[in-house]
């Protein structure tokens, strides 16, 4: 924003499109709900930890969907999970958004042909703005996977929604 | 007049926090006491044993490394040991030590998770921060092997995928030397803590007898005081050659078979690790990383039971083949599932707040008990 | 510590024609067949004789043997009658150090093996896991209901050879 560049002294004031400060606010601070599936999980546990800090994005992770922007369908939904995904992205406030974590999530992965019990992609149930690829995806992969959802937020436009 | 009460039905999961993964439990209360709790399975269940009746032996490794995917490694380990047994393979020298190194190395990985998520879910922030900073340094040594992070798809039936980097060792060393003083760390941290000694002594005691009964392995069956190991009691691979000690819970705090017990017993059990990576850097030898093994693995008909011994358990496998090439039947004894079967009676009689406690002691991973 | 033959000529001595056959032959593990409905009596003895001492169920499998007889439909799929199921239970003594393996087989159509669940605790979930996957059922199982598939999944059981999976579930879409 240029704020955090320039000391200034006395009070100031900024002008910007209202699109662009709502899109700098969602992006800035994405809560995650904190909801591990399978072994991508705990990738996203260590993206979250020490070492890579999902924390300098904003994302902090939240025990309940009712206060969270974006949940991480982080490994494979089975038929008996994908009931309870749902039911979780319904719960979630508006604007949310989905990150598809790593080859199951996104189309069944390695369970794609014989797994009578896995769901075939979780854009079945739930749309989807960003696919992770990777089995797992790395640390990196998932943090890109962000950068590209925050690239998508800031696209967003309130115009563009009224016209629909 | 008494006042009138009624039992009340809670349901914690799939989605929680503390239910490391996707486990229901329907907990029946009465006030804060816990009078029953069901679990429910099978949310992460991926058809593990339909893959493996339409893959080909070598097909099925990736699919085994999935299954428990906080030590991938041992997964491998075993599913090889079994299928080389039933196709009687002997491995070369440099390959057994080449797993036992990977195997320990993925143990003490496993227990950094263990121990760190157990504090996380006591309410201690700062150990899972501080052990997740040290397993990445085993991960990037894995990465550094096979270029993976966590499913390594690296021990192949007769042999290893790619041999050892010429680094490996020598950071390997300057791991284990990094790694004793972290032990001392994590017990000033975490160990002796006085709330977290108040919030697991005495809380979820397993007697023997009835560990025995349901069929309990790995930490949590020797933190009942049964020495019991299968690196011992049943040697696979090289492990007779190594001096190493088998822990065995002692109610250092409170009760044989607390949480406290098994929390301490997986402290220990790193330094045993520590222990057998230092030997095992020594002594091994150069040599071929494959053994000579047909290209189309099909043993003869016939089924063989073979097991090892995880981070968590016994872990066995029990494949049955009719001589073709996939197959007829794996069925995968998973340590988590077995250890979880016993939950329900753990927790009868406590609080509501110790079934965190108690599940974070077992240790499972659901990719396991789900398969 | 005892072998297979040792523990089959005690066990053929006491249980008579409950115990059918010591199959040997097969490389690498031998196997006592006995009768499905006699399961539960003959593992009580052979944990609580002295000298056998078998206190630990390491695993317990149902498995489909597929040898009845095999019908093509028209989409291209097999479907069995006839044969049998069989559950493999792998026991252990762990203080006497001896391995043993008992099978027992029942009829694929009606599936009845006794359970053993008051021997060992662990049978429980492995014999609800056995009848979710294969449909083989355990008499006097205290709750037999499906442990790793939806409670509601009305298709079958996915480990028989001849499982065909469906179309839908719940609206989702099945196959890829």
């Amino acid at each position: 924003m240029g704020l955090l560049d320039r000391e200034f002294t006395e009070d100031n004031i900024v002008i910007s499109k209202v699109d662009d400060f709502l899109n700098w606010g969602r992006l800035s601070s994405l809560w995650q709900v904190g909801f591990g599936l399978a072994c991508c999980a705990i990738e996203m546990m260590a993206t979250s930890a020490s070492h890579y800090d999902f924390d300098r994005f904003g994302v902090i992770p939240r025990p309940t969907p009712r206060q969270c922007d974006v949940i991480i369908i982080s490994g494979t939904v089975t038929f008996k999970m994908a009931t309870r995904v749902k039911r979780l992205y319904e719960q979630m406030p508006d604007p949310k958004y989905v990150i598809s974590m790593g080859s199951c999530a996104n189309c069944g992965g390695p369970y794609w042909e014989h797994g009578y019990h896995v769901l075939k992609g979780v854009d079945r149930v739930i749309p989807v703005d960003v696919y992770v690829p990777g089995c797992p995806p790395r640390p990196e992969a998932l943090l890109e996977g962000l950068m590209k959802l925050q690239e998508k937020i800031r696209n967003e436009s309130l115009v563009k929604k009224a016209i629909v | 007049m008494a006042l009138k009460t009624e039992e009340m039905v809670l349901n914690m999961g799939p989605q929680h926090p503390s239910t490391h993964g996707v486990l229901r439990l329907e907990i029946e209360l009465d006030g804060e006491i816990i009078i029953n709790v069901k679990p429910h399975i099978g949310y992460l269940h991926r058809c593990f044993e339909k893959h493996c009746e339409a893959m080909t032996y070598p097909q099925i490794i990736p699919y085994v490394d999935r299954m428990d995917y906080l030590a991938s490694i041992y997964n491998e380990f075993g599913y090889a040991v079994a299928v080389e047994r039933l196709l009687d393979i002997k491995v070369p020298e440099r390959v057994e030590y080449i797993r036992v190194i990977m195997g320990e190395l993925q143990r003490i990985a496993s227990h950094t998770v263990a121990i760190g998520t157990y504090g996380l879910d006591i309410g201690a922030f700062t150990p899972f921060l501080f052990l997740f900073r040290d397993r990445e340094k085993i991960l990037s040594l894995f990465e550094m092997t096979c270029g993976a992070r966590l499913l390594y798809n690296y021990i192949w039936v007769g042999g290893v995928s790619h041999d050892l980097h010429p680094n490996f060792l020598r950071q390997t060393k300057e791991f284990i030397n990094y790694f004793k003083p972290i032990i001392t760390e994590i017990n000033n941290l975490l160990t002796y803590n006085k709330i977290f000694i108040e919030r697991t002594a005495n809380v979820g005691i397993l007697p023997l007898d009835a560990a025995i009964n349901y069929g309990i392995t790995g930490p949590n069956l020797r933190a009942s005081g049964l020495k019991w190991d299968l690196r011992r009691d049943d040697p696979y691979s090289i492990y007779d050659r190594f001096d190493f000690e088998i822990p065995v819970g002692k109610g250092w705090m409170g009760t044989v078979g607390d949480c406290w017990d098994r929390y301490y017993l997986r402290i220990l059990e790193m330094e045993q690790s520590l222990k057998i990576l230092e030997q095992a850097i020594e002594q091994i030898p150069d040599g071929d990383i494959t053994s000579a093994i047909p290209k189309r693995i099909k043993p003869p008909e016939g089924q063989i039971y073979a097991r090892v011994e995880n981070p968590r358990g016994e872990l066995g496998y029990f494949i049955m083949s009719k001589g073709g090439l996939q197959p007829w039947r794996v069925k995968v004894k998973a340590p988590s599932f077995v250890n979880m079967s016993i939950f329900g009676d753990l927790c009868r009689g406590h609080l509501i707040a110790d079934v965190v406690a108690i599940l974070g002691s077992i240790d499972i991973v659901l990719g396991e008990v789900d398969r | 510590m005892k072998s297979t033959q040792e523990i089959y000529n005690l066990l053929k001595e006491k249980f008579q024609e409950k115990v059918i056959q010591h199959l040997n032959t097969l490389p690498k593990e031998e196997v006592i067949e006995v009768r499905p409905e006699s399961i539960n009596e003959i593992v009580e003895f052979l944990r609580d004789d002295k000298e056998l001492h078998f206190d630990n169920l390491i695993l317990l499998s149902g498995v489909d043997d597929a040898n009845g007889s095999k019908n093509k439909l028209e989409d291209g799929t097999e479907e069995i009658t006839g044969g049998t199921l069989s559950v493999y239970y792998h026991i252990e003594s762990m203080d006497l150090r001896h391995k043993l393996v008992l099978k027992v087989s029942a009829p694929r159509e009606n599936p009845e093996v006794e359970s053993i669940y008051d021997v060992y605790g662990c049978a429980n979930w492995h014999e609800r896991e056995a009848f979710d996957m294969l449909g083989i059922i355990f008499k006097n199982h205290p709750d037999l209901t499906r442990i790793l598939m939806p409670y509601d999944w009305e298709f079958g059981y996915p480990l028989r050879k001849d499982y065909r999976n469906p179309e839908f579930y719940q609206g989702m879409k099945v196959p890829y």
